[in-house]
């Protein structure tokens, strides 16, 4: 049977609403006094664009919310999505050294949201484009998390940024890949109004590789590959072609494209694969109207890529979860989903997954989800740059530090470079390339070293807190005489820590 | 159980908490009130020709998310008539005979003072307490604190007050003065039976910054308001020990500011006092805190094998001394329980800014670090060389006994300044050199 919406336009305002919904100003002053404002805080060191925590807080408690704002912009142009969408309970959160006192972290995805939305609701602009130009040009592919904070630190540095975006709109999967209880794609939008503020042109609808060449690019001084992810995995197996048979994203793409009573879904959906993505697109079938719910994985409950408060909130919303079990064959009837053939699997001795040979079973479904990982865009990359080298997994082979591929004026960031990372670690990869550029183009140091009193991180594709100031001088020679090999001398344009993934 | 009875020159209540004079003690009801929630005494809000309030009296500071660290008002005396105050004194002592009743007054001529003492004890007070302190309002009417600082005047008063008083009276000092004991000894040579202290602080809270009018706001203007609340204790705790240790004092003291918990109370009564006034609390929180105050009281006594209240009055007075009495080679440092250090790092950076540079940031490792402490942070810790032993350190953390100060045998003689000087002078002792 064809898929239907299941519940009227009301139902799912309410089933859709924001699961954390703002901080009021008295919830704000509340949480914001608890900050200890550490010195050097594991937050920041936790935050993959280093925004300075404390200091946006303690602006939020002194009722500076702009300059909180400012504070987390500055650091994160995507701050407003980022404290929607951030895993803050692996991340910052999860640093938090109230943790360790209390058991309560300050809940800085919610403090952050505040003042973001303070700034982006009264219209208040706190940064500001840049006034000297240098004249140099920056292609950026690809107009998602990476490429937007890419570009918004290219043009604070005053050079010139064309965005070259794929779809009618930018933010990437800010617009539309992220659960809609998280964040509404307006939210996105306004980001990318944001960077355009900064001088950044867009350039949507546009392939590159067809609507713009390689010649094209070359005209530019750096170009920076934010190009993220492509198409999803495939079964491979019999029935996969089925209408029934969707996309994660394509399914969560069109949450965020129709109106919600117009958004298709199954009475019984059958998830496949078991990580953020599988979860999202869980609770949000749910939410839609699915009666059932079944996240099917192939591998165990601890073996799951989903985090634990993602896997509890699809529990919550009464999702089941089928362990040990992968699809053969999806079943249909007149060209319809009708089921799944599941095979049960396990571990053999050597650790490797099998299938147990004669646990076949059926089981009824009308819609099928899949989750099961995106491929790299490896022949796109071959075909645009031949003479890029790729690291064996499909990711381009770049300086952590700086973003610089083995081509001297190409930068990367992002899932494309990273293999598939958090929002924020998007846009931190897309600032660093920015500094990267920055000082390829000859200008002054770009790239702080690493901050000697963050030396716990250890520097790498997805570190942080490479450009906070440094306020204790001279903990420098200390932390050069402490742990000498731990950190590399700041990078210089040549690939000194280019690393394999 | 230990005996919290109290009496206080002649006066005997149940306990040591009296409620002060204030809005909480306004009127018969809130006596009553206050009686049946446990407390021992009330000082009626003070009594003298009515007189008539602004509306919007108080204004507070905040800290964090604790409201009301400090409160300033600029309400006047009780606003009701001298008759009806001690009828209600009358009512309220004849349901309350064993608990505290004092009244409070404040009025100008001689013959006016002879007259509401009189009616004070008429109506079956137990004492009076003469308002010497209200900073706002009263004193530019020559009364309040306008008599509180000027030694001179007050005792004239006294004179005035001892001349037609038959019960205990006590005589309330404002800390609007350079030195509080000078109030303190003209209080004892003109009779006053007892003092109490302190009252309120000049003060202005904060700013509106629109209209550019501190709170109280009263119709486009404001005034100084009398400052008290948790923030004033120091104040109060440092004045009620002056007196306390001035042998030409030596008057019974019910010590009043900040006092919102029964360890409050216990420091006051350490540094001298035989009852404690409450006021501030008791308007944030109602009566009922004295509940916790008797009970904590009543806990650290027996835990200290203290039979009464007796036996810890006063024991804090000798320990404070004149500067120069201090031993200069007594030394501590800052001790810091890994186990318990969360990472916060404000110890660091309060000794490296806002003191003397004595604690690193150092490589973790090979330290004991609580279970969930972020790994890899530095740690900080103590250059006990250069540690002088201030207490930042200690003071900043925000975990309870991670860092302690403990004392260092050095084996140095003790030696203070005053003694260092006599030697100095009888070329017994060499100079000491500067810090480098």
């Amino acid at each position: 049977m064809p898929l239907s919406p299941k519940l009227s336009a009301d139902q799912l305002e309410a089933n859709l609403a924001d699961i954390a919904p703002r901080y009021t100003e008295q919830q704000a002053s509340v949480e914001s006094s608890r900050c200890l404002f550490c010195f050097d805080a594991p937050c920041i060191t936790a935050c993959p664009t280093g925004i300075d925590i404390p200091a946006f807080i303690k602006k939020i408690m002194t009722g500076n919310v702009t300059g909180a704002a400012r504070t987390i912009l500055s650091a994160n142009i995507l701050g407003a999505s980022c404290a929607r969408v951030c895993p803050t309970e692996v991340l910052c959160e999860g640093a938090c050294v109230l943790l360790d006192r209390d058991s309560d972290p300050i809940k800085i995805g919610r403090l952050q949201r505040y003042a973001t939305d303070h700034v982006y609701e009264n219209e208040i602009q706190v940064l500001r484009a840049a006034t000297k130009k240098s004249g140099k040009r920056v292609a950026v592919i690809g107009g998602g998390p990476a490429g937007l904070g890419c570009a918004a630190e290219v043009a604070q540095l005053g050079h010139d940024v064309v965005i070259f975006e794929r779809k009618p709109n930018a933010g990437g999967l800010n617009t539309y890949g992220i659960a809609y209880y998280k964040m509404k794609p307006e939210i996105s939008l306004e980001e990318v109004e944001l960077v355009k503020s900064l001088g950044v042109e867009f350039r949507c609808g546009v392939e590159v590789g067809r609507d713009v060449t390689r010649a094209d690019l070359d005209g530019f001084d750096a170009i920076f590959i934010g190009i993220g992810l492509g198409d999803g995995q495939r079964l491979r197996i019999p029935g996969e072609e089925l209408p029934e048979v969707v996309e994660a994203l394509d399914f969560i793409e069109q949450i965020h494209t129709e109106p919600l009573h117009r958004v298709p879904v199954g009475a019984r959906v059958a998830v496949l694969g078991c990580g953020n993505t599988a979860i999202d697109a869980a609770t949000q079938a749910r939410r839609l109207g699915a009666a059932e719910v079944v996240v099917i994985y192939r591998r165990g409950e601890r073996d799951m890529s989903a985090y634990a408060f993602e896997y509890d909130l699809a529990k919550q919303d009464g999702a089941s979860f089928l362990f040990h079990h992968a699809p053969v064959e999806v079943l249909g009837h007149d060209g319809h989903v009708t089921g799944l053939r599941l095979v049960q699997t396990r571990f053999n001795a050597s650790g490797a997954l099998e299938q147990i040979g004669g646990s076949e079973f059926t089981e009824p479904f009308d819609m099928v989800i899949k989750a099961v990982g995106q491929q790299k865009q490896s022949d796109w990359l071959a075909q645009l740059f031949p003479e890029l080298e790729m690291n064996r997994n499909g990711t381009m082979k770049r300086d952590f530090d700086t973003g610089q591929t083995s081509l001297r004026k190409v930068y990367a960031g992002g899932d494309c470079a990273n293999g598939g990372r958090e929002v924020v670690n998007a846009v931190g990869e897309g600032k660093k390339a920015a500094r990267g550029i920055h000082r390829f183009f000859g200008e002054t140091e770009a790239i702080g070293p690493i901050q000697p009193s963050r030396w716990g991180v250890a520097p790498g594709p997805y570190g942080s807190g490479f450009d906070a100031p440094i306020r204790v001088p001279d903990l420098e020679a200390k932390y050069e005489q402490l742990s000498p090999a731990s950190h590399p001398a700041p990078a210089t344009s040549a690939l000194t820590s280019m690393n394999q993934e | 159980m230990a005996d919290l009875s109290t009496d206080f020159a002649g006066i005997k209540s149940p306990n040591p908490f009296w409620i002060a004079s204030g809005p909480p003690a306004n009127t018969a009801y809130q006596a009553h009130r206050a009686f049946e929630a446990g407390w021992g005494g009330v000082v009626w809000k003070t009594i003298g020709d009515p007189i008539r309030n602004v509306s919007s009296r108080y204004s507070s500071i905040d800290y964090g998310n604790m409201r009301m660290v400090g409160l300033n008002n600029i309400e006047l005396i009780s606003d009701r008539s001298p008759e009806t105050n001690f009828r209600e004194i009358a009512e309220v002592k004849k349901r309350w005979p064993n608990h505290a009743v004092i009244a409070s007054l404040m009025v100008d001529t001689r013959e006016n003072w002879h007259d509401f003492v009189r009616r004070s004890a008429d109506c079956g007070a137990d004492g009076i307490e003469l308002n010497f302190g209200c900073p706002h309002g009263m004193c530019e009417r020559g009364m309040g604190s306008a008599v509180g600082q000027n030694p001179d005047v007050a005792a004239t008063i006294i004179g005035w007050v001892m001349e037609a008083a038959t019960i205990p009276v006590i005589a309330k000092l404002t800390p609007n003065i350079t030195d509080i004991t000078a109030a303190a000894r003209a209080a004892k040579r003109s009779g006053a039976n007892a003092i109490s202290l302190i009252n309120t602080i000049n003060s202005i809270t904060q700013v509106n910054l629109d209209n550019f009018v501190p709170e109280p706001f009263v119709g486009g203007l404001s005034s100084h308001g009398g400052y008290c609340g948790p923030a004033v204790k120091p104040i109060a705790l440092n004045m009620v020990q002056s007196c306390a240790s001035d042998p030409e004092v030596r008057l019974p003291i019910s010590g009043i500011g900040g006092i919102t918990t029964w360890r409050d109370a216990a420091e006051f009564v350490a540094l001298g006092a035989t009852t404690v006034q409450v006021c501030t609390a008791v308007m944030h929180y109602g009566f009922r805190i004295v509940e916790d105050m008797i009970d904590g009281l009543n806990d650290y006594l027996d835990g200290k094998g203290f039979e009464n209240l007796d036996e810890l009055r006063g024991r804090a007075v000798d320990t404070v001394r004149k500067w120069e009495t201090l031993d200069l080679n007594y030394k501590r440092i800052a001790e810091i329980d890994y186990g318990k250090c969360i990472g916060c790092n404000l110890c660091y950076i309060a000794c490296e800014d806002g003191a003397h540079q004595a604690i690193a940031l150092v490589d973790p490792a090979g330290y004991g670090l609580g279970p969930g402490r972020v790994p890899n942070k530095p740690v900080p810790e103590i250059k006990e060389e250069e540690c002088v032993g201030c207490n930042l350190c200690s003071l900043v953390c925000p975990v309870h006994d991670c860092i302690t100060m403990v004392s260092v045998e050095n084996g140095l003689e003790r030696l203070a300044w005053a003694d260092y000087q006599t030697r100095l002078a009888a070329g017994d002792a060499t100079a000491f050199a500067p810090h480098p």
